[in-house]
């Protein structure tokens, strides 16, 4: 009785409005844009954080843009803007806020390029007032991309698991730390959250039934479905590129080995046959290939392997031992963590030249994933003895701390893009 | 030690039973020990029983747990003893059965962990069936670095969690 009534509060997603991580930022890039977003008219008639705040927020985090504050300056429309004003400033967020009946706004941004005088994007959109800070990462997106060619990623989520004591929590949350919602709260571990192609379902493994077992659950109607539950562990759920197969861990066969299915659980096919721990899988972009950890050859390393099986390449060959290997979003090269001098770093590997770069100054980082537009990578790090999360933009330069409120988070993992 | 003091009771008894009845014998059940016979030594290891405990011919052992070093799963050679007992008790006790849990430090990823919890409980469970279990009483399961049982960042932490349990889920 009591275990389901735990695992029915468990299920209860609950939201928050305020952000559930303080972030901090170090470093900057090579370039920082200087920019000026001014606060946009009416927004202070919405609840909750400004739509020129979440934009300022989110640019800043990127450690690639410098800010120049507006000092009183108000235009609202390109009209308004008076160019000389505005010295050493290259582009100039403007816009405003307008309430509509039915709880809705209507939102108009415009990014002006400062130095040729010229408008480079704008955007007119109605939403529901509660949607606000989801436009403000919209237009952050907009501003970003039109800035530095690259796809923005604030309107991406993540998912990570928040541990306390005994308790579990899987989380998702925006890749700013707000809107945290829980999606499953246990008294037994969480481990290893995958997001569906299609940003749909996540994947992970609960010891709930008193082994690993891998489980899928849809964030629109929180239903749960066992995809593996065989003797021993079941373990390390990734999706394929095109959501068709998944691929697992499991040690039904005597040690980890890995294992591809469909997407709902069946038709289970072995792909590793080494007698050792082959864990971690992670699919190509194009779906080809397989990269995983293995200890076939003494110690934890980095292979390569075809999807349809056969021999496997390794890949790491510095350090002690080398975990948790993801494809980059363009293919050509790997992130994961590297155990050396009994420090865990986060590095990259480019797949042609075979050269191995360290990101980060070490500690406990672990379990790195990228953005999907592989200029972030987000994992797991350690600060004054609490779990927290941390992302290293992809060149290295600019670093960012994510601590929680509470609890310890563990095992985070980057979202897709979500379709417009 | 609980052993010396079985085999101090049982030579104390078989001297008693010496002194009094010779042919007479104390112990209802068969022991690997005849009672008549003025042996000073009694057998070792999958101890006879002693009289005044006339139920159990092996107890069950006090030590549940076997440690493993960094990365290794092989049990280890200071541990045999511990399994030899739990091997002979199971043998004894066929409705006995046990899970076996292995566990890690929390050096190495989550889920490179799991599988090195998994091959620790794998390989006790192989040392307790040479030790005279049968399969089908021991189940195996790994909680990687998940249960750890204290969770600083030091080597006395993690050698603690380097370990398989031997939890009796049926005596």
């Amino acid at each position: 009785m009591r275990v389901w009534l735990g695992l029915f509060l468990g299920l209860c997603v609950t939201m928050s409005a305020r952000a559930a991580l303080d972030i901090e930022i170090t470093g900057a890039g090579e370039h920082q844009t200087p920019i000026s977003v001014v606060r946009f008219a009416g927004e202070e008639l919405i609840d909750g954080q400004t739509i020129s705040s979440v934009v300022t927020s989110d640019l800043l985090r990127t450690g690639l843009f410098k800010q120049i504050d507006p000092a009183g300056k108000a235009p609202h429309e390109p009209e308004d803007v008076k160019y000389p004003e505005w010295p050493g400033v290259e582009a100039l967020v403007i816009g405003s806020v307008r309430l509509l009946d039915g709880g809705r706004a209507e939102v108009r941004f415009r990014l002006i390029d400062v130095v040729r005088h010229s408008e480079l994007i704008g955007l007119a959109v109605t939403a529901r007032s509660d949607q606000v800070r989801a436009i403000g990462h919209r237009i952050a997106d907009l501003v970003y991309e039109k800035l530095t060619g690259s796809a923005g990623v604030f309107s991406t989520r993540i998912a990570y698991v928040n541990r306390e004591g005994k308790h579990f929590r899987l989380v998702i949350s925006d890749s700013d730390g707000y809107g945290e919602q829980t999606l499953l709260s246990l008294n037994e571990p969480i481990m290893s959250p995958a997001w569906s192609p299609d940003g749909k379902q996540i994947a992970y493994v609960s010891f709930e039934r008193g082994h690993a077992t891998v489980y899928a659950q849809s964030l629109a109607t929180q239903k749960r479905t066992v995809l593996a539950d065989f003797s021993g562990s079941n373990s390390a759920p990734v999706w394929s590129p095109d959501g068709r197969q998944l691929a697992m861990v499991l040690t039904r066969d005597g040690s980890s080995q890995l294992y591809l299915a469909r997407a709902d659980g069946s038709g289970l096919r072995r792909v590793s046959f080494s007698g050792a721990i082959d864990t971690e899988p992670a699919f190509s972009p194009d779906g080809k290939w397989l990269l995983f950890t293995s200890d076939r050859g003494g110690k934890p390393q980095i292979y390569r392997m075809a999807v349809t099986g056969g021999s496997a390449e390794r890949l790491t060959f510095e350090g002690s031992s080398n975990y948790s290997p993801r494809f980059s979003p363009d293919g050509k090269s790997f992130v994961f963590s590297h155990f050396t001098g009994g420090v865990f770093y986060i590095a990259v590997q480019d797949f042609e030249t075979r050269q191995m770069q360290v990101l980060t100054t070490g500690g406990w980082e672990k379990k790195p994933s990228f953005a999907p537009n592989g200029k972030l990578i987000l994992f797991a790090s350690e600060a004054q003895g609490r779990g927290i999360l941390a992302t290293v933009s992809s060149d290295g330069r600019v670093k960012q701390k994510m601590v929680a409120q509470s609890g310890d988070i563990r095992e985070p993992v980057w979202g897709p893009f979500l379709k417009q | 030690m609980k052993k010396s003091l079985i085999l101090s009771i049982v030579l104390v008894n078989l001297l008693a039973a010496c002194a009094t009845e010779p042919a007479k014998e104390e112990v209802s059940e068969p022991a690997p020990v005849e009672a008549a016979a003025p042996a000073p030594v009694a057998e070792t290891a999958a101890a006879p029983a002693p009289a005044p405990v006339a139920e159990e011919t092996v107890a069950m052992p006090e030590i549940n747990s076997v440690h493993f070093p960094f990365d290794v799963d092989a049990v280890q050679p200071e541990d045999m003893a511990t399994l030899q007992a739990h091997g002979a008790y199971l043998s004894e006790n066929a409705n006995a059965r046990v899970r076996v849990a292995g566990n890690c430090d929390e050096r190495g990823s989550s889920e490179y962990n799991l599988g090195l919890g998994q091959r620790r409980a794998n390989n006790t469970k192989k040392a307790l069936v040479l030790a005279g279990a049968s399969p089908s009483q021991i189940e195996t399961v790994s909680f990687g670095e998940e249960k750890p049982s204290c969770t600083g960042h030091d080597e006395g932490c993690w050698a603690q969690n380097r370990r398989a349990d031997i939890n009796y889920t049926a005596k």
